[in-house]
């Protein structure tokens, strides 16, 4: 087999994420009339917010499928249904299920990871999230028309709430609950501007973070997520205590800023919100891993991975243009370079290098196979966690 | 601002003398604070007192970022290869066991993949990685080709590595004599022949005092 240099890379074929996106935003637009009951309940004043959704809704859908056509996010993907649709296993199906909200609790509501990496990071992002949750709660529904809200016939102190076009509970306008109903938005910037300070606190100390952070990746999301919450909040100053000053203009400014955080959403790093839950999916692919067969390294015989990921990758960089295959002709030699495991892929450098000194300075034949071990995982060095431990054979 | 062109990142693991030092001072830089990154080795622990410091190679076409699902490990345009980005990584290992180097760790509890990014907050003002400011041996160097030839007058530097069929050319360089006739280190030739074996040079190679004549 010739060396190669290369890995040559075709670019993914557009058309079809172009229609998955033509498919999720006319669902959506569907969605909207029927929810909306033929828009006899959408706020007409609302109209560039719902546009504004819908290019969203097509930008992600696009993105995401493009996402999916890269070769390893296409076999987690699939994989990743596989192990967790597949009869058996630890638990069996329902167990999964149970393991789906659990996993989904602690990494997608709770953000603990996050709190693994750094303690005032995890609230940080809380915050921001909880936020912004918050006001997608309130506002698409109102924005889609699937929510609406009437003065009770005969009864104007009473307001009603429409859903979906069916009445639904009324509470006084003047009420406890009318005054968290009505202000949902103001609790939800404030926990939005909190995260915010916090996220622009760290990322003006740290000089780690100064080091990689760009505008366009890091800050303008910052900025844009200020920037709708505070001139939310004008919006309520403006009709709260200043009778309506400059209520048009602070309006406009308000949907300017929320319309490009919603054109922003498919570019920019908003795009991991719709990432994330694939890390999901990666813990039911590792405990199906774990149940499986491991590989067994081809020089120092200790098992790794699981047989399914290491073939998985082969499978994989074959796909991207890489060629790590040793020649398959001889027997009792590995096939692969996959097959090796992490440490005897460093033991293996190193000796290439003493092979290469060995006719100056002379040198000592170490055991061919001989399994390499950290020098002092105790003072730091080695591995992180349970996965190393097992590919590291720590 | 990005890593100076001229300064490069010189690999000698004969030289390591295991003293954890690049260790300690992995640990200390602003970038993956508290946690090392360096991966230090003992080969064959039962017959040598050898050890082998790796750090990542910063591969012109990097493995890990090409296998990783979430497109979540980037090269800048000064070729260092970045750690994986926080709000993408999904912490799959596809990263870990790709790497042809072995670089990769994952921490499970952070859901995060960290591997050396070169102490990008360093380097990228000119100064020299953690690892390679405290290195005694020199076993890791940082600085220019001028420097490094003056320092190793019978050695060169190789940036080309084979293996299997793949050959992967990176940033970091390793030392090799220069009697050395090949254009890669065949790092997989000890999986390929019965006859070709693993030779280190455990102790002599530290105490070896490189010359011209």
């Amino acid at each position: 087999m010739d060396p190669v240099t290369t890995t040559p890379r075709s670019a993914p074929r557009s058309a079809g994420p172009i229609a998955w996106g033509v498919v999720a935003t006319a669902a959506l637009g569907a969605l909207i009339v029927a929810g909306s009951r033929k828009l006899a309940h959408f706020d007409a004043a609302l109209v560039a917010y719902t546009f504004s959704v819908l290019f969203a809704t097509f930008g992600l859908t696009y993105r995401y499928a493009m996402w999916l056509k890269r070769p390893p996010t296409d076999f987690y993907w699939r994989r990743g249904w596989q192990v967790f649709l597949r009869r058996g296993g630890r638990g069996g199906r329902l167990g999964r299920l149970a393991g789906l909200a659990r996993h989904a609790v602690s990494d997608l509501a709770l953000n603990r990871f996050i709190f693994a990496r750094d303690r005032l990071r995890g609230l940080t992002h809380v915050l921001i999230l909880w936020g912004c949750l918050l006001a997608v709660a309130i506002t698409f529904p109102l924005v889609f028309g699937w929510l609406a809200f009437e003065s009770e016939p005969g009864d104007p102190g009473l307001y009603r709430v429409i859903v979906f076009g069916f009445p639904a509970f009324a509470f006084p306008s003047d009420s406890v609950l009318a005054f968290f109903l009505f202000h949902g938005l103001v609790w939800a910037s404030f926990l939005v501007i909190a995260g915010v300070m916090l996220a622009m606190r760290r990322r003006m100390r740290e000089e780690g973070a100064a080091a990689l952070q760009s505008f366009v990746e890091d800050f303008l999301p910052l900025i844009l997520l200020f920037a709708v919450s505070l001139t939310g909040l004008m919006l309520t100053a403006s009709y709260t205590w200043m009778h309506g000053y400059a209520y048009d203009f602070l309006a406009i400014l308000h949907a300017v800023t929320v319309i490009f955080t919603f054109l922003w959403l498919p570019f920019g790093k908003f795009f991991h919100v719709f990432q994330r839950p694939a890390q999901i999916a990666v813990r039911f692919y590792k405990e199906a891993g774990r149940e499986a067969e491991p590989e067994r390294c081809a020089r120092c015989g200790h098992g790794f991975t699981s047989k399914m990921h290491s073939e998985d990758l082969i499978e994989v960089e074959r796909r991207l243009g890489f060629d790590y295959r040793i020649d398959p002709g001889k027997a009792g030699r590995p096939d692969h370079y996959q097959r090796v495991c992490p440490p005897c892929r460093r033991a293996l450098l190193a000796a290439a290098q003493g092979a290469a000194w060995s006719g100056v300075r002379g040198g000592t034949l170490v055991a061919p196979g001989a399994a390499p071990a950290h020098v002092n995982p105790g003072l730091g060095e080695g591995p992180l966690g349970r996965a190393d431990a097992e590919n590291f054979h720590g | 601002m990005p890593v100076p062109a001229d300064r490069h990142f010189y690999l000698d693991p004969a030289r390591c003398i295991g003293c954890n030092a690049c260790v300690q001072a992995c640990s200390e830089c602003d970038t993956h604070k508290g946690v090392s990154m360096i991966q230090l080795d003992f080969v064959d622990r039962a017959r040598s007192t050898q050890t082998v410091p790796v750090v990542c190679m910063h591969c012109d076409q990097p493995t890990c970022a090409e296998v990783c699902p979430a497109d979540a490990i980037k090269r800048t345009e000064d070729g260092v290869v970045q750690t994986a980005r926080k709000a993408r990584c999904i912490a799959c290992n596809n990263c870990v066991l790709a790497c042809p180097f072995g670089v990769p760790k994952m921490h499970d509890e952070a859901n995060l993949m960290m591997k050396c990014d070169m102490c990008y907050d360093r380097t990228s003002r000119g100064l020299k990685p953690m690892c390679a400011s405290v290195c005694p041996s020199q076993a890791l160097f940082f600085g220019t080709r001028e420097e490094i030839e003056a320092l190793r007058p019978a050695s060169r530097p190789v940036d080309g590595f084979r293996f299997g069929a793949q050959v992967i050319t990176t940033r970091v360089r390793m030392l090799v004599p220069k009697s050395f006739a090949e254009p890669l280190l065949a790092v997989t030739a000890p999986l390929e022949s019965a006859a070709a074996v693993e030779a280190l040079d455990p102790l002599l190679a530290n105490l070896y005092q490189e010359s011209e004549s």
